[in-house]
């Protein structure tokens, strides 16, 4: 009954979190004496989960699964759980894996525990550490049921390679139209660019840049950087910035390993989302903002001076050490 | 206080209510302290109150408790928030529609009700997905199902008027507790911040690079 992982992937690669997750499901496997097989949908080079210490992948190839649909991928995973005996299924936290994740639970009646930051306290019984107060911080939470779940952070475990021999098995889950009640009409994204979730480096900007058309600095910063652009909640609330931009407690999480905040003076709500970043910089003129507590490194100044100046450090940076 | 994603299913149950004839039922599973933020709900406009009376213990359990007055009450149309802001699972709107076998969208951002039919948007990693789907329907929403400007709040009327409105409290059924907070912790504490002056940038890339080894 090896540890069951869902492997998100992008137009047939695989992404970080699906590594991550990987990885995780490999600590536990090995504290469960067990092994790791993947579900795959729709990639044709599987390899690359070996590195992982994955030693199995399901690969599901079917056209009708070739956009995310949570119930239908949710009918597939439960499958693999049954035809495998199945006890615990590792996922990300992408916003996908989380939309799936809670249906698999229900299907399931699994105790599932998102979030999850560390390697588990114990497995027997399986106890996880986990992100709690919207990250202010950390339960550590019993899975009670005989299936669990768990939801692995981005960024916080992180990707360990353990080499393993992987053995690739063509899987076709019956999925029927009923499982379609919910369908995709149209997706509208960005193609190219940095996503916030999965984004090294974050540059984010607040009211401290006093308009909209201001931010023409803020994304020649995130471009140099090959960063996620961000924004502070009154920022998109008054239409500065998109909605999606919006990080803090009520918008996204951000838990890169560098975020770049300009211009934002650091309330609680807006920390509480950004608090599993691993480093943060902030330039801001008021040497009394909040977020000069929580950073690591901070300079005093005004941003329209600041931000030009380290773009032009920054593409020279570069430039030595392309 | 109500749940700030759950505001904005709220405020959106509103207008089902004046443009599309609804009637709006609130629920939630906790002790009798839960009762005046109900009473909100209601001066909000809200219809009708249900309180199962439980400790809200974890996820799951209350997904049964909830999904129990679901199927009782035969409703057609589930609006939930995303996630709480208190434990942040996730997963309430999830688990009930898997053990309702109803529709459901989470993270979503627009919501459109067309006789049996649904339009609904949902927030993808980089942008937004529009989703075609029907009655009954459970969605996880949040801030952009309505503007931040546009939430409801109580008007002196409206907390007179909550005042006749029946708030129902149901004993809960049995179901499963699947996790249990064993504890909690704070995070680390914080170094002090490493301040740059601001005619020095390239002191801040080189702690970048050399110190944090983040670029």
């Amino acid at each position: 009954m090896s540890v069951l992982v869902y492997t998100e992937a992008d137009n047939g690669k695989f992404k970080k979190n699906a590594l991550e997750a990987a990885s995780y499901a490999h600590k536990i496997a090995q504290e469960l004496s067990t092994s790791v097989t993947a579900v795959s949908f729709n990639v044709a080079d599987t390899s690359p989960l070996a590195t992982y210490g994955v030693s199995k992948v399901l690969k599901i190839n079917n056209d009708s699964l070739k956009t995310f649909n949570a119930n239908a991928y949710s009918m597939a995973l439960a499958e693999a759980v049954h035809k495998e005996g199945i006890k615990v299924i590792i996922l990300s936290s992408s916003t996908d894996s989380k939309y799936l994740a809670a249906l698999l639970a229900g299907k399931l009646k699994a105790g599932y525990v998102p979030n999850v930051v560390a390697a588990p306290d114990s497995v027997n019984p399986m106890v996880v550490k986990r992100m709690a107060f919207s990250n202010k911080g950390f339960a550590h939470t019993e899975i009670n049921t005989d299936i669990k779940i768990i939801g692995v952070s981005n960024n916080a475990y992180g990707v360990h390679e353990n080499n393993a021999t992987l053995n690739e098995e063509d899987f076709s889950p019956s999925i029927n139209d009923a499982a379609f009640s919910t369908k995709s009409v149209n997706v509208d994204k960005v193609v190219g660019s940095v996503t916030i979730a999965d984004a090294d480096i974050v540059v984010s900007a607040g009211r401290g840049l006093k308009g909209p058309e201001n931010w023409g600095m803020i994304e020649e910063l995130a471009s140099v950087l090959g960063a996620a652009t961000a924004c502070s909640k009154p920022v998109s609330d008054m239409g500065w910035r998109p909605h999606g931009e919006h990080v803090g407690q009520t918008g996204k999480p951000v838990a890169s390993n560098l975020y770049i905040a300009i211009g934002i003076s650091g309330a609680i709500q807006h920390l509480a989302g950004v608090s599993a970043s691993k480093v943060k910089v902030v330039i801001n003129t008021d040497p009394e903002a909040p977020f000069f507590k929580a950073a690591d490194y901070g300079i005093v100044g005004d941003a329209f001076d600041v931000v030009p100046k380290l773009i032009e450090k920054l593409k020279e940076f570069k430039a030595q050490n392309a | 206080m109500i749940n700030p994603n759950d505001e904005f299913g709220l405020t959106r149950a509103m207008w089902f209510k004046e443009k599309q004839g609804a009637t709006v039922h609130v629920a939630t599973v906790g002790a009798a302290t839960v009762e005046p933020t109900m009473r909100k709900a209601l001066a909000i406009g809200a219809d009708e109150a249900i309180r199962v009376n439980a400790e809200p213990t974890d996820g799951f359990f209350v997904a049964q408790q909830l999904a129990d007055v679901i199927k009782n009450g035969e409703y057609n149309l589930v609006i939930a928030g995303r996630e709480s802001i208190d434990y942040n699972g996730g997963m309430v709107p999830g688990i009930m529609a898997a053990l309702l076998n109803m529709n459901f969208v989470n993270t979503c951002i627009g919501l459109e009700i067309d006789g049996a039919k649904a339009t609904a948007i949902r927030e993808i990693d980089g942008g937004k997905e529009t989703l075609s789907t029907s009655l009954p329907l459970i969605i996880g929403g949040q801030k952009g199902l309505v503007e931040e400007s546009d939430l409801r709040i109580p008007n002196m009327r409206g907390i007179m008027m909550a005042r006749q409105k029946k708030l129902n409290v149901i004993e809960p059924v049995n179901a499963t507790h699947a996790t249990s907070d064993k504890s909690f912790d704070k995070p680390a504490p914080k170094g002090a911040v490493k301040l740059v002056d601001p005619e020095n940038v390239q002191e801040l890339i080189d702690l970048l690079h050399n110190e944090a080894k983040v670029i």
